[in-house]
């Protein structure tokens, strides 16, 4: 009983540290945090997570510069993404931009147009001192961000490169 | 002896019949049940293509195929290189559902904003197989024009007309080996172009390599000349 109250309180803990934009939200502006976050809604600006992953869900369209530790695109992006880590676009995911990665994962039903940078160099990315909770928004959002559901684990088809 | 010669001969048959399979150790595709994997061949002119680059920091790889994960890992990881993809392929595949066809060469020729010199090597993969005549002119001329000096170019030319329509993705195994992988096209390759004709296209560049390979594709490396010495005199190229 014991062991499955501690389960229930980390993933609750979990779920409390992820940061979900929905489908209906949309951000006009300049998107800054330090927690994983997934946007399933409308982002137009600029997004920065510089030491957390961000996903764009499904649902996600992004119309912006995108600055993150890793990530994960399985909506579409137009704008030029910079990861610390690893851009990974799965299938069905949408890049039109640059990609400026170490590592970059592109699947077998994604899109992808622009040009890939994977410096041999690690670029030291300054990490954006903010302590830990709600991203920062700075600009217009036309609806609230809601609660975070389970982390999207959507895994497309057969992975091209790794 | 005689067995070793005779089994040589035997794979150099099968070769010659047919692709080659992947060997043990090398990547194998994972593929439903039931599914041909598809082939692997061999290439003589990719490693000459990443050594004619790896002495340059940090080139610019020009990639006219569709995009492929692999390729941009495998091309990123051996060369650090930046890798823009523009899949022309794409371009040819709207233009004849259009029946816009006629406008292509005008469409190659204002395709690439990028300035002259501005790119290190490009891979052509089999593209010019499926033009036509002017429309590879066209083409030709602005990679002729991207291209820096030095830089090279690899393109892959057919020497059988094959009798089905597709594209062909070119899938990077390793330096010696590229998986090809067919996907649909509204039509087939143009014809047969002869060396002669793809020297007179690629004017301005020189043939650096060109391999026959027993499945009859034909593997050419061009490279641009070196710009000269400064106090050298301008060709006015």
């Amino acid at each position: 009983m014991a062991g499955a109250r501690l389960d229930m309180d980390a993933r609750t803990q979990i779920e409390r540290d992820m940061v979900n934009i929905g489908k209906s939200v949309v951000i006009k502006g300049e998107l800054n945090g330090s927690e994983d976050l997934t946007i399933e809604g409308h982002v137009e600006g600029k997004i920065e997570l510089r030491e957390h992953v961000l996903t764009i869900g499904p649902n996600g369209r992004i119309k912006a510069q995108v600055f993150a530790k890793a990530v994960i695109v399985l909506g579409e992006v137009t704008g030029n993404v910079t990861a610390t880590e690893k851009v990974d676009i799965r299938d069905n995911g949408s890049v039109d931009g640059d990609i400026v990665a170490p590592r970059v994962a592109i699947a077998e039903g994604a899109h992808f147009r622009g040009t890939v940078d994977m410096q041999r160099k690690g670029q030291g990315a300054p990490a954006v001192a903010r302590p830990a909770g709600q991203p920062e928004v700075k600009g217009d959002v036309k609806a609230a961000a809601v609660p975070a559901p389970p982390p999207p684990q959507a895994q497309g088809g057969p992975r091209v490169g790794a | 002896m005689a067995g070793s010669g005779t089994s040589r001969s035997i794979s150099d048959l099968f070769s010659r019949l047919g692709p080659r399979r992947a060997a043990a150790g090398e990547p194998e595709a994972v593929v439903a049940p039931g599914v041909e994997p598809d082939p692997i061949f061999p290439t003589k002119a990719l490693r000459k293509f990443l050594s004619c680059l790896t002495a340059r920091e940090s080139p610019v790889l020009l990639d006219l195929g569709p995009v492929v994960g692999s390729n941009v890992s495998f091309f990123g990881e051996q060369l650090g290189c930046k890798i823009l993809v523009e899949d022309l392929y794409a371009d040819l595949e709207r233009h004849i559902r259009r029946g816009a066809l006629d406008a292509l060469p005008a469409f190659f020729a204002a395709r690439f904003p990028q300035a002259d010199g501005a790119v290190d090597g490009i891979l052509c993969w089999d593209l010019l197989d499926y033009l036509d005549r002017p429309t590879a002119q066209a083409l030709a001329e602005q990679l002729t024009r991207l291209l820096r000096p030095d830089g090279a170019l690899l393109g892959f030319f057919g020497t059988m007309q094959p009798r089905d329509t597709h594209y062909t993705k070119y899938i990077v195994v390793d330096e010696g080996h590229l998986r090809h992988r067919p996907y649909s096209a509204a039509r087939g390759r143009q014809g047969i172009l002869l060396n002669r004709e793809i020297i007179r296209m690629f004017e301005g560049l020189l043939v650096s390599d060109s391999f026959l390979l027993k499945t009859n594709l034909r593997e050419i490396l061009f490279r641009k000349p070196g710009s000269p010495a400064p106090d050298a005199p301008s060709s006015g190229a």
